[in-house]
């Protein structure tokens, strides 16, 4: 198959050695499961050793040499994100151990002063069960009742539910995700942010499968939370984001208790610390944190809008390709411009897990199962779907590969 | 290892049409059991008359590995002594089909394999003791299901 490779992929490729890998039977590995987790470049590999080479050190207590690396180095990344992001102040940039913490640090700081009975939380059909049972843990507590937007055939939100919803004048929040990490349905979450706003319902954007994928402007986006992964970003795993306002965070109660966000401890009370310190309790992941500083480095050196448009060129490529592999049905709105670079797709009556192993004999990574979208697959009538998702490092061979394991399961199936 | 074959004519054969496909009223022995992480979900209806197996049949949703599987195993217990059947092993059930590759090189796909025999097991466990009061008969059915995979 003759294809032409875009520059992306051949100007970073080399940068991520586990590419270089060969798997099951010396065949070369194909890496199409970015959704879960992307690959890390040298960059961001280097810095973790040279962190625990050079610099170890808890953070923001000590006054000695490695101690003020460290916390100037935890503190570097903070601003990064803050101008990655375009956020103003970088005191509203919380770290967490992912997009789920994040989630349930909001359900739980700020549900809980923030949500009672007779109130509703809207979430919609396609999202991660991060945004999901958080706000059914909340709901059940409180009273109050949970909401969804549904979607069309062509997986999309149905905004319209969101008006009747808000109409209710009952609803205190809307969380939805920005990217679905199935469909690759991208929300128009500025549309959402607008309704929210003239209701006076908060907004949560679950931002996991968009931070990595696209420029994310929070200034312009103007919702109340936003939520992201590191380790979906060439960053390492253990490391995630909440945004929020200032003035939310600051009437906030804390998450969790302990070292590092208080200021003064006394036997019967304790005022806190100022933001962001309130909300990171205990010996964060400094390691981490820090090295995730060469994960937006490097993306920033790419620039967002060159990632986006690596990914619509291959996923346009791929949903051709693909629309002709017999028996195939994709889902979603096999429509680039309003889709990630994630496609899910099923066999007439093939198992999922029967695709994944004829393609993954050939070297293929694709995930089968239900993503953590269980409210998702029951809409679509399935146990489960295959998913291909791609990353700045994808090429269009890669795609050929996998159509041509998909050509197999075909005929393999007699389909 | 994985060049060992898996989709072979015969189990895309049977995953396409199971033999024993279906289900029994009130059948003296019945198990659901299911593999969460890929979805296999079957129930396994068998009827017996204290010494043989009469009649079997099972019905759900499964990968071409599950289906082929159960569809082999409900044939080769068909009209069987309870007492071979509870010494089957699973090496000749993977045998039958080809599989016995699958137990080294994926312990993912082994437990599609098995799923129906870990049924089986359980089910005749439970037969002995909850229908027959018989434990000594049941002997170490239940932890030999446990331990398939
Ligand atoms: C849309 C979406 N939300 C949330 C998550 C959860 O992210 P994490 O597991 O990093 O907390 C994921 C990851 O799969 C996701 O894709």
């Amino acid at each position: 198959m003759q294809s032409t490779t875009s520059s992306l992929d051949t100007q970073c490729r080399s940068d991520f050695p586990v590419l270089e890998r060969r798997v099951r039977d010396d065949k070369a590995l194909v890496y199409l499961d970015n959704a879960a987790t992307t690959q890390k470049p040298i960059q961001v590999i280097d810095a973790i050793t040279d962190y625990y080479k050079n610099h170890n050190s808890n953070i923001h207590r000590a006054v000695h040499a490695l101690a003020e690396e460290s916390t100037e180095a935890f503190e570097a990344t903070r601003d990064k994100v803050t101008k990655f992001l375009n956020v103003t102040n970088s005191k509203e940039i919380i770290f967490v151990k992912g997009t789920t913490e994040a989630i349930n640090l909001v359900a739980y700081a700020w549900g809980r002063d923030n949500v009672q009975k007779g109130d509703i939380v809207v979430t919609t059909e396609y999202e991660h069960h991060s945004n999901i049972v958080p706000w059914q843990i909340l709901t059940q507590e409180t009273g109050a009742e949970l909401k969804y937007i549904d979607i069309d055939e062509n997986g999309e939100l149905m905004l319209e539910q969101l008006d009747e919803h808000l109409a209710t004048g009952k609803v205190k929040l809307v969380a939805v995700s920005h990217v679905s990490n199935v469909l690759g349905t991208i929300t128009d979450v500025k549309e959402v942010i607008t309704k929210c706003k003239n209701a006076g319902a908060k907004i949560l954007i679950d931002g996991a499968q968009a931070v990595p994928h696209m420029k994310v402007d929070i200034s312009d986006l103007d919702c109340d939370f936003y939520a992201f992964s590191a380790h979906k970003m060439l960053g390492p795993t253990g490391v995630g984001v909440l945004w929020a306002r200032k003035e939310l965070l600051e009437k906030m109660r804390p998450f969790q208790g302990g070292g590092d966000m208080i200021r003064e401890v006394h036997k019967f009370e304790t005022t806190y610390n100022d933001l962001p310190y309130k909300f990171e309790a205990g010996t964060p992941n400094v390691a981490d944190v820090i090295c995730f500083s060469a994960a937006i480095d490097y993306l920033t050196k790419i620039g967002m809008n060159n990632v986006r448009n690596h990914e619509i060129e291959l996923t346009e490529y791929a949903l051709e390709k693909m629309s002709k592999v017999k028996g195939l049905v994709i889902y979603g709105p096999k429509d680039t411009e309003k889709q990630g670079g994630v496609i899910s797709f099923n066999f007439k009556d093939v198992h999922p897990h029967d695709v994944a192993t004829i393609v993954d004999k050939n070297g293929v990574a694709i995930r089968s199962g239900h993503h953590c979208a269980q409210v998702l697959m029951e809409k679509l009538e399935v146990a489960a779907t295959n998913r291909a998702s791609f990353y700045i490092y994808t090429t269009k061979q890669e795609i050929d590969a996998l159509i041509n394991s998909l050509e197999e399961v075909a005929k393999v199936f007699k389909l | 290892m994985s060049g060992d074959p898996i989709y072979t004519e015969m189990i895309i054969e049977y995953s396409r049409n199971p033999s024993n496909f279906g289900k029994i009223e009130d059948p003296q022995i019945h198990r659901h059991d299911s593999n969460p992480l890929c979805g296999d979900s079957i129930d396994l209806y068998v009827n017996t008359d204290g010494t043989k197996i009469t009649e079997v049949k099972f019905d759900g949703k499964g990968c071409a590995i599950c289906m082929a599987c159960t569809s082999v195993l409900t044939e080769m217990i068909q009209n069987k002594n309870l007492d071979e059947v509870k010494n089957f092993q699973k090496d000749e059930l993977l045998a039958e089909l080809g599989l016995e590759h699958l137990i080294k090189t994926s312990p993912v796909r082994i437990k599609c394999a098995l799923l129906s025999l870990k049924a089986l097991k359980y089910g005749i466990y439970s037969y002995f003791v909850e229908k027959m009061n018989d434990t000594e008969a049941a002997g170490n059915l239940k932890e030999e299901a446990a331990s398939l995979y």
